[in-house]
């Protein structure tokens, strides 16, 4: 259920980290009772699948959110009961009241994909619901299916502690899994949408997931698993150099026990080897020997500011990422938007500041659900970012860098763009907004991410196209030469009709030379008119594409 | 003075069976030929004429507007030609169908015939083009092989006729003898002429004034057989005032609205009009426009309606026009865009009813003498 939960990582400083979330809820998202009701739900329901995914588990996640009170004319915003349950491995007795009663300030050394923003999300539902409502969360889990244990708790925010009122231990009836039931002050009415948008847009993203959503009317909506395939779980990585600042690194050098310098850097941060190492200190000027407790402070400055500006680190890889993949995110855009047609791309990993990423990029079109006009969908860390979207880069790079009618594709295309970025850490512009700042990496990977997949719609569009035209043409031969034999036979009173069937044969091979410009050299008969097509066409795919292809270089050269 | 025209019947019936014969004859070869390069394995193709406005030049020695040198290629090869040329050859079919079985046809049934045979046109002006087009292959007008406009022009007069079309072979009729007149139609169009005692063709413009000239006895009057144009003279009627010009060899006199308009229609009938470009045998170049001209409207004190912006575009595009540049069409012109007004025929009406046959026609028929 809650991340990293390991007896290394339990090292925090207690200076009342409860009264501060208390304080600046905003800034977790919860400013208002209708965005308070979607980011609890939200932060529960990606602690239950990340707890699922880092244990291999495919997700079966059950959500219900119902008024607590059964008058149902009081209006909103009012007290909703939150619950979340999942099939996950659950999580030990003993550690149920610190993990979920309890905000950690923790300093993670280790790093590696997660989605939650904050790794305390859950936690700051469980607060916000007992600061509106003065009411106990309720977490039911079990870790071996045998026995599950119910916790009644709530927070002590000045000491930052949990009080347990009740505990009781239940048959688990063989389920694994936690479930965990607030209740909190919600606004429904207008919240209702944007939390619908988001387990819509997760099931895109996860859709090796079982989701259930019951809804405060009632309304019950079935996300259904279409895949039995889970991306990568992503391995945990040494911090990289770029991405340290001065007050991890001091932690990292009070807490260091290697001997020297050298060491140090090749055992705290990532890929760096003795040779880099070597090199790093005669260019930040720091002894090779010293230990790392022994710096004084001007030299810790020193170190942290040449560990930013030092460029022969090399850049991070991307092993703590865990990317959707193409199949999963293709199985996903098919399964929730049923277009037409979809495309799906990932760019190779980069960097920025030390923080590895990668962009994937999925589009589709067309088909019976996508409406006209030229949508976004963004994922961040496979989180859906439901706001803030026209500041996004990914906002500015479909609506104002892609030359869409250099694709041949109409702004009222049924097209939506589906955008994932993973990192270690998403560049947010700011804390509790959903948008992406604009750094030159992210926002180059994203460009080309998109032009590819837009590129391949325009292929297929005039393939598409193309098809239909030939068979547009044979269709009107097909249609008018009989007629022509067949006046031409009455005027003269013919018995029979002339052989103009050999005619349409060779028109349609002429006219899929014309349109796929090649060469057709076998003769087929009339009957395999269609087949013949669309396999000649497929065969010209990789012409075409390089003919597209070459064309978008020459347009980046200039640009 | 009666024209006796019987010994010419024979004559004239043969030469019409001969024009029957020798039309059915291209489309045969047409369709032998189509067949034969269908089944030969090459994709057939038809040239004719170009009706191009572009290619549509005045002659100046037949005094009407004839087609130029260019053709236009239209080949089973090219999907866009495909569709027309078969639209063509149905219609070719459709044309020796209608003279074999002696049957007529409107342009509006040939729009709809199409549909029987799994043809399609998309409306009727489509239909109208494709027939134009194997008029222009033929060298032949619609009504050579059946196919008539839809009637409203209407003939009367002392005129007997003698018909040709199927069950009435043989049986004639006085053009006189209702006075509403008869319908410029497939029948009497290709009815032949056997007696009259007319000394001339008066067309008129309009219905009504077609009546008054009935009523006030204008045939008997001045042995004349009138007809009614209604508005622009269909080819139908523009193909009978010939007839009647060179068969009976009396000369045509045309009435029409003092207007720009109305100047046109007397130009139609005289040397055809540009859509019929590709078409001999519709004009009748010794007609004469007696009015009402531009001239009349002051000398006779008609009341008259100041030109709109229309008219006045109108008469600068005629003049423009070859046949406009010269004559009593030109000063007529100029003389409209002088007074900036135009008259109708009715405007007579203002000296009395009848001040249009007892006065003004006389006038006009005296002065055509000398025009």
């Amino acid at each position: 259920m809650v991340k990293n939960l390991s007896k290394k990582q339990v090292s925090f400083t207690e200076i009342s980290p409860s009264e501060f979330f208390y304080r600046n809820r905003d800034l977790a998202g919860f400013s208002n009772p209708s965005r308070a009701l979607y980011f609890a739900t939200r932060e529960l329901v990606e602690n239950s699948l990340d707890a699922c995914e880092q244990t291999r588990i495919l997700p079966n996640i059950f959500v219900r959110i119902i008024p607590e009170s059964v008058n149902g004319d009081l209006s909103d915003p009012k007290s909703y009961i939150l619950k979340i349950q999942d099939n996950g491995p659950g999580v030990d007795p003993k550690y149920v009241p610190n993990a979920f009663a309890r905000v950690f300030y923790g300093s993670k050394f280790h790093l590696r994909q997660t989605r939650g923003m904050f790794g305390m999300g859950g936690t700051m539902s469980i607060l916000y619901g007992q600061i509106t409502t003065n009411r106990p969360v309720l977490i039911t889990t079990s870790i071996d299916g045998v026995k599950a244990t119910i916790f009644e708790m709530m927070i002590n925010i000045q000491n930052n502690s949990p009080r347990i009122l009740n505990k009781t231990v239940v048959d688990a009836n063989g389920v694994t899994g936690t479930s965990v039931q607030i209740t909190l002050i919600g606004d429904y009415t207008r919240g209702s949408q944007k939390i619908h948008d988001y387990f819509k847009e997760t099931a895109l993203v996860t859709p090796y997931a079982n989701i259930v959503y019951a809804d405060a009317l009632g309304r019950i909506s079935y996300y259904e698993r279409v895949t039995d395939k889970m991306p990568n779980s992503p391995k945990e990585t040494l911090p990289h150099p770029h991405g340290i600042d001065v007050e991890a690194l001091r932690r990292l050098l009070t807490q260091a026990t290697e001997k020297n310098l050298i060491k140090f850097l090749q055992k705290n941060f990532h890929r760096v080897g003795e040779r880099i190492s070597r090199k790093f200190l005669e260019y930040a000027g720091l002894p090779f020997n010293t230990k790392p407790s022994e710096l004084n402070n001007d030299q810790m400055v020193k170190f942290g500011n040449a560990l930013h500006s030092f460029k022969e680190f090399l850049q991070p890889d991307a092993s703590c990422l865990s990317p959707l993949g193409n199949d999963i995110l293709d199985v996903g855009i098919t399964k929730e938007l049923q277009p037409e047609f979809s495309a799906v791309t990932q760019r190779p990993p980069s960097a920025y500041s030390g923080f590895p990423f990668i962009v994937e990029v999925g589009l589709a079109y067309g088909g019976k659900i996508l409406p006209a006009g030229i949508r976004i969908m963004r994922f961040a860390n496979r989180i859906p970012l439901l706001y803030d979207e026209r500041n996004d880069i990914a906002w500015k790079i479909v609506n104002e860098e892609i030359d869409w009618r250099r694709y041949k594709i109409p702004q009222d295309a049924p097209l939506t763009i589906v955008t994932h970025v993973c990192s270690t850490k998403i560049p947010y512009k700011t804390v509790g907004k959903e948008y992406l700042a604009d750094r030159p990496e992210l926002e180059k990977e994203l460009k080309n991410a998109v032009r590819e997949v837009v590129r391949r719609l325009g292929i297929h569009l005039s393939k598409k196209g193309s098809m239909e035209a030939v068979k547009r043409k044979m269709n009107i031969y097909g249609r008018y030469l009989p007629l022509v034999a067949r006046f031409s036979a009455d005027i003269i009173k013919a018995e029979k009709l002339p052989r103009y069937r050999k005619l349409l044969e060779r028109k349609n091979e002429d006219n899929i030379k014309v349109e796929t410009s090649s060469v057709l050299e076998e003769k087929k008969p009339q009957e395999n008119i269609k087949e013949d097509v669309e396999q000649k066409v497929d065969t010209n795919e990789k012409i075409n594409e390089e003919k597209i292809v070459g064309r978008q270089r020459t347009i980046e050269e200039y640009s | 003075m009666r024209r006796k025209l019987l010994e010419d019947k024979e004559q004239s019936k043969n030469i019409a069976r001969q024009r029957k014969a020798e039309l059915r004859k291209r489309i045969v070869e047409l369709g032998q030929r189509i067949y034969q390069e269908l089944d030969n394995g090459v994709f057939p193709e038809i040239v004719f004429g170009s009706r191009s406005v572009r290619n549509i030049v005045y002659d100046k020695k037949l005094k009407q507007y004839i087609l130029g040198e260019k053709s236009v290629r239209r080949s089973t090869h090219n999907v866009k030609h495909i569709r027309p040329f078969a639209q063509l050859i149905w219609l070719a079919h459709f044309a020796n169908k209608l003279t074999e079985d002696s049957k007529t046809s409107t342009l509006r049934d040939v729009f709809y015939s199409s549909q029987a045979y799994n043809m399609d046109f998309t409306d009727q002006s489509e239909s109208d083009e494709i027939i134009m087009d194997l008029e222009v292959f033929l060298a032949k007008a619609r009504e050579n092989f059946n196919v008539y406009p839809e009637e409203r022009s209407a003939i009367f007069g002392d005129l007997t006729i003698e018909y040709n079309v199927r069950g009435y072979e043989g049986k004639r009729l006085n053009l006189a003898s209702h006075p509403d007149g008869y319908l410029i139609g497939p029948s009497l169009s290709t009815a032949e002429f056997v007696d009259t005692s007319a000394e001339m063709i008066i067309a008129v413009e309009k219905g009504g004034l077609f009546t008054r000239f009935v009523e006030e006895n204008v045939h008997k009057r001045f042995k004349s057989i009138i007809i009614d144009t209604a508005g622009q003279a269909p080819r139908s009627t523009r193909y009978m005032l010939r007839r009647l010009s060179i068969e009976l060899n009396l000369p045509v006199y045309i009435l029409t609205d003092g207007d720009v308009y109305g100047e046109h229609i007397a130009m139609v009938i005289v040397s055809g009009s540009v859509g019929a470009a590709h078409l001999r045998d519709l004009t009748v170049p010794t007609a004469k426009w007696l009015g009402v001209w531009g001239s009349d409207i002051v000398k006779y004190d008609l009341p008259g309606i100041p030109l709109t912006d229309m008219d006045i575009k109108r008469i600068h595009e005629l003049k423009k026009d070859p046949r406009y540049t010269k004559g009593n069409w030109l000063n007529e012109l100029n003389i409209f865009l002088k007074i900036k007004k135009k008259s109708e025929l009715e405007a007579f009406a203002k000296y009395g009813l009848t001040a249009i046959t007892d006065k003004y026609l006389p006038d006009k028929l005296e002065a055509a003498k000398s025009m």
